[in-house]
Parts: structure tokens; sequence; C-alpha cells
């Protein structure tokens, strides 16, 4: 098997949530393969920042993906920036913890909006331009609390656990034109989100990770840019669980 | 053969891929012009670009040939 198999080269990609942790990492892995970005997110300064980062074949579009008509106009801009997207990471997330008892309309409105409708609309709005080309890939960043849960995350775990009902229905619509649609699932991983836990708060938590230590955003990365690649060109409908075996599902 | 006529006629054509000559009024586009169920949603939108026109859902579900078509274009159009 030829490592060409995983290049990117010629190939187009956008990013939703560019300016986070993970999403940068995909960002910056998808294009050392050889695709050119489209970085988004709502912080625009983080977005371009990170594009004179890898210098060429980087684009910026800022997008409020809480706005239900920004998802179309996000994938229109970014097939007239680059031509065409190839590949559409559906990566962009928040979370709105508290216990159900306490939790608001608005919190479980603006995580199911922004977590799972926000990659539903983008990926309607691709699937477009991907069934004319007969070609295209769209990976979603799940979690693996839309397979297990977690107390304080009712919203959250809905909107992911959604997210894969949304990946394996899209997967089968989609497949005869030659489509993949394929969903990351990952564990905890560092970010800034994480970066606020204590010394101990982290060993506590990489004990009840088999592998012994707390995800990178690379690790992430790299899950997407084998579903991106045409390695994984039979693969579709699939989660694939990045988690360090805290989780075997 | 009227303007919209012809202009379904070849996005069918173009679309399916198939031959102008098996594109006649009676022809059902999965029956007899090969589409899957995907082809037919894409045809629907692509007559809701080419005619500036609103095709619902449960309208798109009633044109299975190339007249139904026509005659919903042709009706909107109209009106
Ligand atoms: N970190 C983890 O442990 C972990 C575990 C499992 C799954 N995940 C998932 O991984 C994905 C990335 O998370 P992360 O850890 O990288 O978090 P992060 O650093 O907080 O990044 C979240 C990204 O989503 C974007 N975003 C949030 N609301 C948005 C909105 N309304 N419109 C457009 N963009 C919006 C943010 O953009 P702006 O900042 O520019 O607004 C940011 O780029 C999320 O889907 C998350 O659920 C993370």
């Amino acid at each position: 098997m030829s490592a060409d198999l995983f290049r990117l080269d010629g190939k187009t990609a956008l990013v939703t949530g560019a300016s986070g942790g993970i999403g940068a990492a995909i960002a910056r892995t998808l294009h050392g393969l050889g695709a050119t970005v489209m970085l988004s997110g709502t912080r625009e300064a983080a977005l371009t920042a990170l594009a004179a980062e890898l210098g060429e074949r980087s684009h910026v579009q800022a997008a409020d993906l809480a706005d239900p008509k920004a998802a179309e106009a996000l994938i229109v801009g970014a097939e007239a920036a680059m031509g065409k997207v190839d590949i559409l990471v559906n990566n962009a997330g928040l979370t709105r913890d508290g216990l159900t008892l306490r939790m608001s309309d608005e919190a479980w409105a603006q995580v199911l909006d922004v977590d799972l409708a926000a990659p539903f609309r983008l990926s309607r709005a691709a699937l477009k331009f991907m069934m004319r080309r007969r070609a295209g890939r769209i990976i979603n960043i799940g979690s693996i609390v839309g397979s297990t849960g977690n107390p304080g995350q009712a919203n959250y775990a809905a909107a992911k656990a959604g997210l894969i009902g949304l990946t394996k229905a899209l997967a089968q619509e989609v497949a005869s034109r030659n489509i993949t649609i394929n969903l990351v699932a990952p564990g905890f991983i560092e970010t800034a989100m994480t970066g606020a836990l204590t010394e101990e708060q982290r060993a506590a938590l990489a004990g009840k990770i088999p592998l012994g230590r707390l995800g990178q955003p690379a690790d992430v990365a790299a899950a997407v840019a084998y579903l991106a690649s045409d390695a994984a060109g039979w693969v579709t409908g699939s989660v694939l669980h990045v988690n360090g075996g805290m989780a075997m599902i | 053969m009227s303007e919209v006529a012809d202009k379904v006629k070849k996005i069918v054509v173009e679309h399916l891929g198939v031959d102008e000559a098996k594109v006649t009024p009676e022809a059902s586009f999965i029956d007899d012009l090969g589409a899957d169920s995907l082809d037919t949603v894409e045809l629907v939108m692509a007559f809701e670009e080419a005619f500036g026109v609103e095709i619902p859902e449960d309208a798109a579900e009633k044109i299975t040939t190339v007249k139904d078509a026509i005659d919903y274009i042709e009706k909107q159009k109209a009106e």
C-alpha cells in the first residue's frame, strides 16, 4: 500500500470550528497532507492567524452557525473561494452544561442548533455540489458522550448522539453518488477547555484511560485525515472512536 | 414545442445522460429513463433553479414523467 493513498494533494477541505483546539489541528493536518483549506469559526482574528501560519492554500470565512442562514452562505463562499469543497469537516461545537432539572430551553436549543442542526444544514448545502461531482467526504465530529451519555450534558449528549443518526442516514442516502459520511468520536482531548484542570484532576482522568494519557487534538486530526483520504474510500456510515480505550464501543 | 418543454428536455438529457430521442412527454424518469430517487430530487432542484419556481415536496412527488414536469412548470409560470 502506497503512502500516497493518504495524501490530499489537489483536494479542498472546509473545516468549521477551525479557531478551536481540535479544529485547528484538523486544518493543520489536512493542509500538511496537501489539501487547500477553508477555515471557519466566529473569531476571525484566530482564523486569520492560523491562515497566516499555514500560508498558501488557506482561506478564511467567518460564520456564526447559530444563524440558520449562515450554513448555506458558508458552503457557497467556500465553493467560490476554492472552486469546490471535496471534504467537509463539521467540527464546530459548543457545550452549555447543567443538570437537566436546571437546564433552560435556551441552553438546550443553542446546543442542538450549533452541534446538530448546523452540521445538517452544512451537509445539505455541500451535498448539492458533491452530488453533481459524484464525489465528496463529510466528516462529523461527535463525542464519546454521544454514545455513553454524561451527567450534566443532556443537551450535548443528545446533539452528539443525533449526529450519529444523521451520519448513518445521510451515508445511505448518498452512497450511490460516491460520497461518504463518517463520524469521529473523540474522548477526553486536551484543549484550552481542559487546560483549567489541576494536575491531580488530569492524573485522575488519565487513570480512567487504558492508554494512560489524555488525547491530543492531533489524535483526532489523524482520524479525520484517514477518513478524508482515498484510503478510506470504502468506509461510510461509520463511527470511529478516538478515546484511548476509555469506552470500547 | 414550447420553450418550457424544450428547456425541461435539455435538463433531463443533461442530467440523466440519456439520448434525446428517449425523452418523450410520456417517458417516466424512473421507469423509462433509468433515474433513481436521488436523480428525481436533483432534477426537481434543477427545474427550480432553471425556471425560478418553487416545487414543494408534495408536488414534486407527483412529477414522474417529462410531461408532468412541463405541465407543472407551465402552470406555475402562468400564475
Ligand atoms: N475537547 C474535547 O475533549 C472534545 C471531546 C469530544 C468532542 N469534542 C468536539 O470536538 C469539536 C471541537 O471542540 P474543541 O475541543 O476544539 O472546542 P473549542 O476549542 O471550544 O472549539 C470549538 C469551535 O467551535 C466553534 N464554534 C462554537 N460555536 C460556534 C458558532 N455559533 N458558529 C461557528 N462556530 C462556532 C468555535 O469557533 P469560535 O471560537 O470562533 O466561535 C471553535 O472554533 C466540538 O464539536 C466538540 O464537541 C471535543
